[in-house]
This record gives structure tokens, sequence and C-alpha cells, in this order.
């Protein structure tokens, strides 16, 4: 299969929004699926139901919604984009948002199911031998949630690679800048004579996806082996 | 001293609990499942808050409702020792030894070497623990609660979810360490054969409530605890010594404060301190000393008290002089031979009935045991 520049840099453009977006999912989906799996406190349903709107709600939806809030000319946007210089329509940071929020509740979906697991148990051990709770959590509760950590990510990464309605309302459409293979592929069937560059970026696609289950298959023995779950 | 009088009630069971023992030796926690032991023990490690009372050791505050203090549960420094050896999946046997000492404070007097000696853990550093056997994991998890340099050991049923060869072959571990670190413990069982081997003090526990302790010996010599201990398990504990073999019969005699006991071949040089445990149903009562008789252990004592047991039986309470014994007979017996306080009787134990299980041999070698009569 040959390549030619516009497939190279939609390929990097996905692998770097998904990578980002998880990256900057990460820490909040840890504390978000911290506090639904060991908090009590009022507006937990809320919390819960607002974390899984994306799932719920078509993309295209909280494409606007991002939009309306963060846009240039939204309080909020305009705000960001004067005291911060940070502008998201129209960006690679926009598209990295759009997948993070798109993929947030997979993220965390997975993530409380890995704490739910954890035996408290062996967290209660851990202080009888002298750990505080934040040493508790970082040296027993997170190494035991690695697992779902992981496919957590894993989750959010394939979906941040397919992200489309959101980001194309969101950050737009913008070669170099925005275009992820999935928005690459719209604009290629868009094209007059497109069919072939649709299908060369669908094959590329296809091949991202069989290379990443790979390893993603191998990397979590890897890691239930060590916790001698396997 | 250990002291602890708390209350607390947990989904509609109340428990009251109140007890001091010395800071030192074994002390062990006894009574049936669901007897509040284990509420009991998580109260002193800080894991269950009571409702009302003091945990004191020594000169340490734990809990104190009153003033308000409630030691957070890394700061109390007690080695705990689950049922389930609850080990860190990922770390390896190494690091689950070394987790608490890496952590701790306090000066470092058990070494990771006296512990991997003691508790026989070399061959076993480097594996994980779903390498292991359920013995080799619970021995791991008391090595690493002595390494945290504890001031007490709480041990709750350390045994319990091993079977019979697996609770053989940790036993004798619990017994070095004992005697090695010469740290507190308090060893919840319900095992009366562990109790006789581990514990220097008993604090009986039923329903909820503290209702008896004192020393091991004191315990097991008093009638009206039978009920508690089990019918077929209660009766005197000596504290015997080792005093010569015969080699010929391969017997062993044993001395105690009120005479000797012969018992089956029992190999431990003489002096070595021993506790005999006379289950009151494998002794009987005569009125005279018989001659044609096979039973060769003959105690001469004074019935102190008899005790109705379950309309059938009488536990009667034998005093030899320093030292009380107990026989389970049938209240027709005692009522033919006129039993009463004051009678003068003979004991008689069948040296078979002394055998390796059911006495328990204690082969910690300890001054203080001794001097307990």
């Amino acid at each position: 299969m040959m390549s030619t520049p516009i497939e190279i840099e939609a390929l990097r453009l996905s692998l770097q929004v998904a990578s980002l977006s998880t990256l900057l999912s990460l820490p909040f989906a840890m504390a978000i699926a911290w506090l639904l799996s060991r908090r009590q406190f009022p507006g937990k349903l809320i919390l819960d139901a607002l974390v899984h709107a994306p799932l719920v709600l078509p993309p295209v939806v909280i494409g606007y919604l991002l939009l309306i809030t963060l846009g240039t000319r939204a309080p909020l946007g305009h705000w960001l984009k004067e005291t911060l210089g940070i502008q998201l329509i129209f960006t690679t940071g926009g598209a990295v948002l759009a997948a993070a929020v798109m993929s947030f509740p997979l993220m965390v979906r997975a993530i409380r199911l890995a704490l739910d697991a954890v035996d408290r148990g062996l967290e209660v051990t851990a202080r009888t031998l002298g750990a505080t709770r934040l040493d508790v959590f970082l040296t027993v509760t997170v190494p035991l949630m690695l697992p779902g950590i992981f496919s957590g990510c894993l989750l959010a990464f394939a979906a941040g690679l397919g992200e489309f309605g959101a980001t194309m309302i969101f950050a737009s459409n913008i070669a170099g800048e925005t275009r992820t293979l999935p928005l690459a592929i719209y604009t290629a069937t868009q094209t007059p004579d497109g069919d072939l560059a649709a299908l060369r970026l669908v094959g590329l696609a296809m091949l991202l996806a069989l290379v990443a289950l790979l390893l993603a298959a191998w990397i979590e023995g890897r890691m239930l082996g060590w916790l001698g779950r396997r | 001293m250990i002291d602890i009088a708390i209350k607390k009630s947990i989904a509609g069971f109340e428990l009251q609990a109140e007890f001091t023992v010395p800071a030192t030796g074994v002390t062990a926690i006894f009574g049936r499942s669901g007897a509040g032991k284990t509420s009991l023990v998580n109260s002193i490690a800080g894991l269950v808050r009571p409702d009302a009372g003091h945990i004191r050791i020594d000169d340490r505050v734990f809990f104190d409702h009153e003033a308000g203090i409630n030691l957070p549960i890394e700061a109390r420094g007690v080695g705990y020792v689950f049922q389930d050896s609850r080990l860190f999946p990922h770390l390896s046997v190494r690091g689950n030894l070394t987790y608490g000492r890496r952590r701790t404070r306090r000066p470092l007097r058990i070494t990771d070497d006296a512990v991997i000696e003691v508790l026989g853990l070399a061959a076993l550093l480097a594996r994980k623990p779903h390498h292991l056997s359920g013995g080799e994991r619970q021995r791991v998890a008391l090595g690493r609660a002595l390494l945290a340099q504890p001031r007490l050991l709480l041990l709750d049923e350390p045994l319990a979810s091993l079977d019979a060869p697996r609770k053989a072959e940790v036993l004798p571990y619990i017994e070095r360490l004992v005697e090695e670190f010469k740290l507190p413990a308090l060893y919840v069982s319900h095992a009366i054969d562990e109790l006789t081997r581990l514990a220097d003090h008993v604090v009986i526990i039923n329903d909820g409530l503290t209702v008896a302790c004192g020393s091991l010996t004191e315990i097991m010599s008093k009638p009206e605890y039978a009920p508690l201990i089990g019918r077929f398990e209660a009766g005197a504990v000596l504290e015997c010594t080792v005093h010569a073999h015969d080699p010929s019969f391969q017997m062993t005699n044993l001395a105690f404060a009120d005479g000797y006991l012969q018992v089956p071949l029992i190999d431990l040089p003489p002096g070595t301190p021993i506790r005999a445990r006379l289950r009151a149903r494998d002794v009987a009562i005569s009125l005279s000393n018989p001659n044609e008789l096979s039973i060769t252990n003959r105690l001469f004592g004074t019935v102190q008290s008899m005790t109705v047991r379950e309309a059938t039986y009488v536990d009667v309470a034998i005093a030899l002089g320093h030292t009380t014994v107990r026989a389970l007979i049938t209240r027709e017996s005692a009522s033919r031979l006129k039993l009463a306080a004051g009678v003068k009787v003979w004991a008689l134990i069948k040296a078979v009935a002394l055998d390796s299980r059911a006495v328990g041999f204690n082969r910690r070698i300890r001054a203080d045991d001794i001097s307990v009569t």
C-alpha cells in the first residue's frame, strides 16, 4: 500500500490527538472514578449521569455544546483566548479536547470497575504496616488497578482515534490541524475521484486497529501475569 | 499492660470487652465464631472505631473516647496477621516482607535476616505470592508483620484457613517467633490445642462479652469455664518439665509442682519445659490407691468443687497442692462414691491419653513458664 503525505499527515494527527486526549483524561478519570467508587455524597447520581452523557448523546450535540461554551465568542472561550492565549476551535487542541470528552465515560467506567475490584483488605493491611492513605493508594491501589487503568486508556485511545462528530463541529475539518483519519476519510469520500484515497485511509485505519489490539492483548497479559490473576 | 475497655455495636451485635493482661507473652482471645473476637482485634488495630471506652498498650493510648483520641491505623504499630494472608499480589515475597519495615520509624530491632531465618523464608524471597502454598503464604504474612517492628502482634486465627497438615507446619513457626522476638501478642483462636501450646494468658469472649481473663493454667483449672471451652476439650493444664526418659519402654517422665506424670516418649532433653493438658474426660477418680490397675498416673488430692454439667455429668476439681486437675465423671458415679468437697481422692490418668495430640506440648523454653504454678 502506497502512502501519500496526506495519509501520513492524517495518521500522525490521529495518533497525536488520541494519545494526548488519553493522557489529558487520565488524571480526571482517576479522580472521578475514585469519587464514584469510594465516596458517598449528595449529587453523586448527577455526577454519574454527567460523566456518561457523551456516551448517550449524539457526538454532534457534544460538539455543539463545546462550541457554545469554548468558542471564541462564548465568555469562557473568550477569556481563555484573551488571558491565556488558548484558542480551541479550529486547532489540534480542540480536536484533543473533543476526543477527550467523548472518550471520558469509557475511561471512567473501566477505571471505576478496576477500583471496585481492588481488595479493600489489602489496603487495610498496608495501613497496619504503617502506610498512610496516600501511600496505600500509590503503592497498593494503583498497582492493583493497572490492568483496568490500561484497558481504560486503550478504550479512550481507540475512541479518540475514531472520534468524528464532536471534532467536526467543534474543531472543524482543517488539514494538518484537525483532519484526523476519520475526517480525512470523510473528506476523501466527498472529493470527486477520492474513492482510492478513501480506501487507502480505511486500510490504514484497519491496520492501526489490528496493531493496537495485538499490542494491548500482549501488555494486558503481562500485567495480569504480574498480578497472578492468570 | 494491655488495658482494654470498649463498647461497640455493629448491626445489632453488641461487643463489650473489658480486660487487662500483661503486655508480655501470648494472650489468647478465645471464643466461638461470632463471639466478637475479630471485632475486638479490629478495634485494637484501629480498623473499627469503638463507640465508647479506651484502648491502651503500656503508656500508649490507641483510643480514648472521653479524651477524643483515636490513633490512625498506621500510627498504632500493630502487626496484624489475618486469617487469609493478604499478601500484596504485585510484590515478591521480599517486597511483601519489607513493605512495613521500609515505613516504620521505630528502631529496627527485628532484622530481615532473623525473620527469614526463623520463618524459613530464604528459598521463597524471589517468588510471587501466587506461587506459594497456603502455609508459606501465612509464614510470609507473619514475617511481614514482624518486620514492621510492631509493639504488639495481632494474630487473627492465622491457622484457620489451613488444612491440618499446613496447620502443623505453621504452628511451630509461630511458637519460634514468639520465643525469638519476645513480642506481646494477641492470638485469636477457637482451637484449644493452639491455645495450650501458645498462650500465657487467656481472655474468653462469649456473645460479645469478655467473661474471663487470667493465666492459661488458672482459666483451664476452673470448671465454670468448661461450657465455653467445650465438654470434650476442657481440662486442666499443668506446667511441667521433662524429668527423665525410659528408653526400654519408650516412656517419658514429666515433673510438675505436685508430682510426676508418665507419658509416651517425648523426644526432648530433660529440663525442657512442657505443658500437659489433662482433658477432664480422660481423668478418673478412685477413693483408694488401686493395686491391680494398668493406670500409672495416680495423683492424690482433695475434692475442691463439683459442678454439674448437662444433668448427666459432674466436673470435679481436685486440688493437688499447688495445682488443680479436673475429672469429668457421671453424676451416678459421683453419687456412688459419695463425692463431696473435702473428700480425699486419687485422680487416675491413663498415659495413653497424654499423647502428643491430646496434650499441648509447649516447646518454648522460657523462664517465666517454669515459675507459673
